[in-house]
């Protein structure tokens, strides 16, 4: 189930009038309205469904479901893809992924970080194969990952934080 | 010129079916289907009607059209293989207890299970279940059982317009469901997704526990009535013909259950347009509020005050017949059985499902008793029946008690989508022009087929457009009307089920058959013809009820027991952000 937080009608009407209130522009309006929260809270769901003439919540609950790039949960500041496609993972992108866990204490099925700092998902693909294993944070490709090399790209980042 | 094909060697004809199920269907013949249900588009989903097409292999029935000459065969060895294997692979993810669901007897999973000799499901049992959604007071939704066909999916949008229910997520994760509980989305119950379901992944709440406890209680008065259109359908539980008119039986049998008295909506109904028509007058000669809309479909008045709540002034302010006729057998009975009014319990039988929701409105209540305290579908009285034993087809028909059991034909062809403008064209024209309505038969209103009908009709010089719609979707093009100021029409009849009460969420299965609808209604028809009152000021008991009680239409006690006000949904429901 969706999480909840209160929204700003008028962001969404200015998304939605960016996008001509269109029915085919639904994908890009969750696209961005995911880029302003950071995740599709339902009661923007709802009110697309609402506005957007063709459209109900459960219409626009059922696309947003359907794409892995749709999240119902708020994403991290930092966002970390770890591409699991065949290369990555016959060049270890599991012990990377679990070095992830281990070390900002992700548990299995978790998405964010209890500080909402990160957030970590497995992708299937990346299309970087020959730079397997890839690990995305935030838009910035980290090739040829190990577990002690991501370690200190997290680290860098903890540190800058701070 | 009909064409033909070959069905296993048998030339047969066909003309514009739409599709090789349909023509299958026609020549006799009959393969199985989950997703495929005449009023709804092809979907093409279970691969259930699949058939061996000669010279292009194994196809669905129900999405291919029909050719010149093509030979197809229904049951060869790969065609029965393909269903078995997808009757096994739905069962391994279906919830397997089959003794306690509601939908057991009467499910199409179960039946091809046993017709198609699975008897062992190959695949473990899933250890997960999800929670069963009941938030709603009509339907339940149990995800455990769904197939994913599709049509309910369907039905809520193509009937329905606005689609509470879509598919969510992706592969084997994919469920059906509306973005919040049930109870908390616009879902205006009317329950047309349980009637096409073919499993018991969405039923109807079932109130028939309740209904007993109250029956057995021995300081407790049951009383029931019964709306028009479930004495055409319940017979079909019964194995009687669609449109057969058993309201005798029910009659006899609500008496052998044990309730006290029995009465008929068709007399609430009868009420309803002494109010009605003399409101549509009244606002035909201010000019205001027009046009007017019923107000009898409770769904539609949800979707109304949802969706369009700045629209609601139009409405009619009476209540719908089931909720004028029991707040005067609470106020009436009581006397009559000598008892306390609050020892009265008033059951409603009804075809329909958003009425379970109706009797929870605030304002259907007094000193804060309900007006209504049970609604039965057609469905739950066909079970009680059942379980109480009695043999219906040989049941002696038996009347109604009087006086809120008598009623006029006008009263009867409520049930049928039309019916409630033609009721009350019947009573307005005669307090109109004070002339006695010589050809009570108004055809222009009637059919189940075409969802949307104008009659322009002339009460003594006024001209009057009349237009039935059934489905919330045709009737939402009547409002865009409405609302762009293209609206020519002064009275909108609207009921959200297509074809009217007689095919509701509430009564037996007529989901793959179309023909069921328009013999329903005709069961009706034919009722209001043979009844020697057929219009609803005419009926001797509604016109001692206003001698006696309540003065005159639109009265003040009329006023505090009959008519209602509505509620803006729309700043209360979720879309308020």
């Amino acid at each position: 189930m969706a999480i909840n937080t209160k929204i700003n009608t008028s962001k969404l009407d200015e998304i939605l009038c960016r996008y001509e209130y269109k029915k085919s522009n639904l994908i890009a309006i969750l696209q961005a309205v995911q880029e302003e929260y950071r995740y599709l809270p339902e009661d923007a769901l709802i009110y697309i469904g609402t506005k957007v003439e063709g459209l109900s919540p459960a219409t626009v609950f059922g696309v947003a479901t359907f794409y892995a790039q749709f999240s119902l949960e708020p994403k991290g500041k930092f966002e970390i893809k770890v591409c699991d496609g065949t290369a990555c993972h016959v060049r270890g992108s599991m012990p990377v992924l679990n070095a992830i866990r281990n070390k900002l204490g992700i548990k299995e099925g978790q998405l964010t970080t209890d500080n909402g700092l990160f957030s970590l998902e497995t992708v299937s693909c990346l299309g970087a194969c020959g730079l397997a294993p890839v690990v995305v944070i935030n838009g910035k490709v980290h090739p040829q990952m190990t577990s002690d090399a991501i370690s200190i790209v997290l680290d860098t980042i903890l540190k800058e934080e701070e | 010129m009909a064409k033909t094909l070959f069905i296993d060697g048998k030339e047969v004809e066909f003309t514009d079916e739409p599709n090789l199920l349909e023509v299958i269907r026609k020549a006799g013949m009959n393969v199985p289907t989950f997703c495929y249900r005449p009023d709804l588009t092809s979907f093409g989903a279970c691969r259930m009607c699949v058939v061996e097409v000669e010279g292009r292999g194994i196809q669905s029935s129900c999405t291919m059209p029909p050719e010149e000459g093509l030979k197809i065969h229904l049951n060869t060895e790969k065609t029965r293989r393909i269903r078995k294997t997808v009757l096994e692979l739905l069962l391994a993810n279906h919830d397997r207890n089959c003794l306690t669901c509601e939908k057991s007897g009467d499910c199409e999973l179960q039946k091809y299970t046993e017709e198609y000799r699975i008897d062992k499901i190959r695949y473990a049992e899933k250890e997960d279940y999800l929670p069963i959604d009941d938030s709603s007071p009509s339907i339940v939704r149990d995800p455990n059982k769904c197939i994913l066909c599709g049509a309910c999916v369907r039905a809520c949008s193509e009937f329905q317009g606005h689609a509470v229910l879509g598919f969510a997520n992706r592969g084997s994760k994919t469920l059906v469901q509306p973005l919040r509980p049930l109870g908390q989305t616009d879902c205006v119950n009317c329950g047309q997704c349980a009637a096409v379901c073919p499993t018991g992944a969405l039923t109807i709440k079932n109130n028939i526990e309740d209904v007993w406890a109250k029956i057995t209680n021995p300081n407790v008065k049951v009383v029931a009535h019964i709306a028009p259109s479930v004495r055409v359908a319940l017979g079909e539980m019964f194995n009687l013909a669609p449109g057969e008119n058993s309201i005798g039986k029910i009659n006899a049998a609500l008496r052998k259950i044990g309730f006290d008295m029995v009465f008929d909506t068709n007399f609430g109904a009868d009420l309803t347009i002494m109010e009605e028509a003399t409101e549509f007058l009244e606002r035909l000669k201010s000019g205001e509020n027009l046009p007017i809309f019923t107000s009898c479909c409770p769904a539609w008045v949800k979707y109304l005050e949802s969706m369009h709540p700045e629209l609601t002034h139009h409405l009619s302010s009476c209540k719908s017949p089931m909720s004028m006729q029991s707040p005067v057998l609470k106020e009436l009975v009581p006397k009559i059985l000598g008892v306390d009014k609050k020892d009265l319990t008033v059951v409603a039988i009804m075809p329909c499902t958003a009425k379970k929701f109706e009797i929870l409105r605030p304002e259907m209540a007094h000193d804060n008793v309900p007006d209504t305290d049970y609604v039965l579908t057609t469905k739950e009285l066909g079970k009680m029946i059942k379980s109480a034993g009695i043999d219906f087809e040989t049941l002696e028909p038996e009347v109604a008690d009087s006086p809120f059991g008598e009623y006029s034909g006008a009263g009867t062809i409520f049930g049928a989508s039309g019916g409630v403008a033609e009721a009350a064209v019947r009573t307005a024209y005669e307090f109109a022009t004070g002339e006695v309505l010589q050809d009570v038969d108004i055809k222009g209103l009637r059919g189940t087929s075409e969802r949307c009908k104008d009659l322009e009709l002339d009460i003594k010089g006024t001209k009057v457009i009349v237009r039935v719609v059934s489905t919330l979707k045709e009737a939402e093009k009547s409002l865009q009307e409405i609302i762009n100021g293209t609206a020519k029409f002064q009275m909108l009849e609207v009921m959200a089920c297509p074809g009217g009460c007689i095919n509701g969420g509430g009564q037996p299965r007529s989901c793959d058959d179309t023909k069921i609808k328009s013999r329903r209604a005709q069961g009706l028809y034919k009722e209001d013809s043979e009844l020697p009152v057929r219009k609803s000021h005419m009926n001797p008991s509604i016109q001692k009820l206003y001698q006696e009680f309540l003065e005159h239409p639109a009265s003040h006690k009329a006023h505090e027991l009959l008519h209602t006000v509505y509620t803006d949904r729309f700043k209360n429901s979720y879309k308020d952000v």
